[in-house]
């Protein structure tokens, strides 16, 4: 019975699929070292951006697109896809001047642009395409000195910051996505929190693909200088189409002395339709550093969209008495594949990780966690505990779990936990007799699976996170 | 109220009911008792809609409508509830959240709003004090870590909350001790009603010293072979169930 409604459950349609019709400026298709420049010189960057981006890409060249994935990926082929899409219109001067068009996608994504919409409390900068729109309360935030902004902008205006910072914790030479995007990067988000500073709000990008034949490479940076804290949060979706799409991010964070810094992303990128055409290919090289004692990163990442999913949100724990977490749920359906996890490396003394990552696959999915970590000889009293659950709807979909251990000192305590379970007919039919249907049941029970990560989420993503593993799931189990 | 007639059910192609029939009116207790095997939970299970079984003939009938045309949730939203003998754990979801759907799903049957939350808040708290139920208990994830007598202690919580016009109680008593009981006991006989109606699942006539029947019937083979009043449950107590087998078998 239960594999009837996983069936019809998994029919369901990505709701977020639409284009806007605007237009873009997008340059040729195909990637060399000319098409590199024009990307810079459209950005107007000054010389040394140019230079870091050449060398990637010579770097680039040498690689091979990585394969110890447990995915599989269809050729891609690099030439054939434009590295540049930007709305055409000049960069807007306030919301006034913003297009139309632009301000209703991002209305039909529930974005919260508009300032007099800004009252819940987010900044938002949303990247189309390949090109940052508009970040919203960047004065009230600037009165605090903390700077909010794309990534072209800081280049622009703080470009100490981002010599600095940039590729000191992802360089180009890092793997074949991390070189890629560090060649044609178009924009991303940058945030500067100066020591001392609590930001009083939750920081938001959201990222959308719109133009056909697109990759978008977007790159965020961001540094929270000693005692500082940040909340950042990052949504992501994509317009239905039949090709694939390319998708090669680079995050970059950076906590100094006591820091803490929250990361928190809903991915829903197009996963593609129920036959596997189409939907987004995302390789995504998340990386942070405590740098400083005491400083603390926390990963939470939804994963529901996405044809492939290639993402290990990762941290060096270099200070002592440093920690990070990361908490994860991924969702696979129809002929999405995910390969995702992290790496915790621990180097500092008294360092502690926890890693929770739960995985739900249904229809013919395949769903991976790949983690790995590793103290360093002089981490003494490293502490890690990880937990690794996946949830089966219906008997067509894969689990698999890889982790890694390098222990090199022998105060450490690692711990791994691993946990495969189904849902039962016995849970459905419980719920059925209480009234409620297969389908709310099947919500109601992933929802109750995903809680200890979805319960980590700011309250307004936790809430269209809710929503989104339910809809994800639809017609998935019967 | 409820009508079966010629009930035939299988499970994987085995037949366990064999042409039972049985009447229920609203205002009355009726216990169904007979030995391992006879098809006591299966005719719990056929009438709430399982999915594992199979009606191959007869009918079903509830307040004039044909039962055997509807779901399971549909079933449930038009009054049948089922006290489970195994009620299962859900992990992460928690009693509230589970309650709160349940409910709404039912109101929304009947085509009525959403209950509020100060509402369902205030419903949780009498029916909780009705079953003398443990406020850290609706805190937890459904039955998760729940013991024996929790669970069952549980089902008439959920039983109270939605109120049915009909209740099944499948082997409630199995796994009770004498307090755990009583409390179960009380909480059926405060909830029982002249317009609803209960059926008691029993082995053992224990249980039906706290839930007096109006009729007694026993189960044997798929079939029902005997019904009387109270004093055929004293009597199967007294004497066991080889005297209703020879009788059937002569």
């Amino acid at each position: 019975m239960s594999d009837a409604i996983i069936h019809e459950v998994t029919q369901s349609e990505y709701k977020y699929g639409f284009t806007t019709d605007i237009e873009t400026e997008v340059i040729p298709v195909g990637i060399n070292e000319e098409v590199v420049r024009i990307i810079s010189a459209k950005k107007n960057e000054p010389e040394w951006m140019l230079e870091f981006r050449l060398k990637a890409f010579r770097h680039w060249q040498t690689l091979k697109m990585p394969t110890w994935a447990n995915l599989t990926i269809p050729e891609i082929d690099y030439q054939s896809i434009s590295y540049f899409a930007a709305p055409r219109k000049n960069a807007p001067k306030s919301l006034d001047e913003v297009d139309p068009e632009l301000l209703k996608t991002f209305d039909r994504l529930g974005i919260p642009l508009e300032e007099q919409k800004a009252l819940s409390g987010i900044a938002v900068d949303a990247v189309m395409d390949s090109v940052s729109v508009k970040t919203t309360f960047k004065e009230t935030l600037a009165e605090m000195g903390i700077i909010f902004c794309s990534f072209s902008e800081a280049v622009e205006h703080h470009p100490d910051l981002v010599q600095k910072y940039m590729a000191s914790v992802v360089p180009y030479t890092d793997n074949f996505f991390a070189a890629l995007n560090s060649a044609v990067f178009s924009d991303g988000s940058f945030v500067y929190i100066p020591k001392g500073v609590r930001c009083p709000m939750e920081l938001s990008t959201y990222f959308r693909i719109n133009a056909v034949n697109t990759g978008q490479f977007e790159r965020t940076l961001i540094v929270a200088d000693d005692d500082s804290y940040v909340s950042y949060l990052e949504g992501c979706t994509a317009p239905q189409r039949d090709e694939n799409q390319l998708h090669a991010a680079i995050v970059e964070i950076i906590a100094m002395k006591n820091a803490q810094v929250k990361y928190s992303t809903v991915q829903n990128w197009y996963p593609g339709d129920k036959n596997g055409k189409g939907g987004i290919y995302n390789f995504v090289t998340k990386r942070g550093i405590c740098k400083g004692d005491g400083s603390h990163i926390s990963w939470t990442q939804v994963e529901t969209g996405s044809a492939i999913t290639w993402k290990y949100p990762s941290c060096v724990l270099q200070g002592d008495n440093s920690s990070a977490e990361f908490y994860s749920v991924a969702v696979t359906n129809n002929h999405q594949q995910a390969d995702t996890g992290t790496k915790m490396i621990h180097l500092g003394k008294n360092t502690s990780s926890h890693i929770l990552s739960k995985g739900i696959s249904a229809g013919v999915s395949h769903n991976s966690y790949r983690g790995l970590v590793r103290v360093g000889a002089k981490a003494e009293n490293a502490r890690n505990f990880s937990q690794c659950d996946s949830l089966l709807l219906g008997d067509k979909c894969g689990a698999h779990t890889f982790p890694y251990m390098e222990v090199n000192n022998e105060t450490a305590v690692v711990e791994h936990e691993a946990t495969t379970s189904k849902i039962s007919e016995d849970q459905i039919f419980y719920c059925n007799q209480r009234g409620i249907s297969t389908e709310d049941a099947v919500g109601l029970i992933v929802n109750g699976y995903a809680k200890e990560v979805v319960d980590k989420l700011p309250m307004e993503f936790a809430v269209e996170a809710q929503k989104l593993l339910q809809i994800t799931l639809e017609g998935s189990v019967g | 109220m409820l009508v079966i007639k010629n009930l035939h059910a299988n499970i994987d192609g085995k037949e366990i009911l064999k042409g039972l029939s049985l009447t229920i009116n609203k205002g009355e207790i009726h216990a169904i008792m007979g030995p391992n095997g006879s098809g006591k939970s299966t005719l719990s299970s056929v009438i709430t809609g399982h999915p594992a079984f199979e009606v191959t003939h007869g009918t079903i009938e509830f307040n004039g409508t044909d039962l055997l045309e509807l779901a399971p949730e549909e079933r449930a939203n038009e009054g049948i509830f089922l006290s489970f003998q195994y009620p299962v754990e859900i992990p992460g979801v928690s009693m509230v959240n589970f309650m709160r759907s349940a409910i709404n799903e039912q109101r929304k049957y009947r085509n009525e709003p959403a209950i509020s939350a100060t509402d369902f808040l205030r419903l949780m708290r009498e029916k909780k004090e009705l079953v003398e139920m443990d406020s850290k208990l609706t805190n937890r994830a459904v039955n998760e870590g729940f013991s024996g007598g929790e669970k069952k202690k549980n089902e008439i919580f959920q039983m109270a909350m939605l109120e049915p016009k009909l209740a099944i109680l499948d082997e409630t008593d199995s796994g009770l001790d004498i307090d755990a009981l009583r409390i179960v006991a009380n909480g059926v006989n405060k909830l029982k009603s002249p317009e609803n109606a209960t059926v008691v699942i029993t082995h053992y006539q224990r249980l039906l010293d706290y839930i007096t029947p109006d009729f007694v019937h026993v189960l044997y083979d798929g079939k029902i072979v005997k019904s009387g009043g109270k004093e055929l449950a004293l009597e199967l107590e007294a004497r066991g169930y080889d005297w209703i087998k020879q009788e059937v078998e002569a």
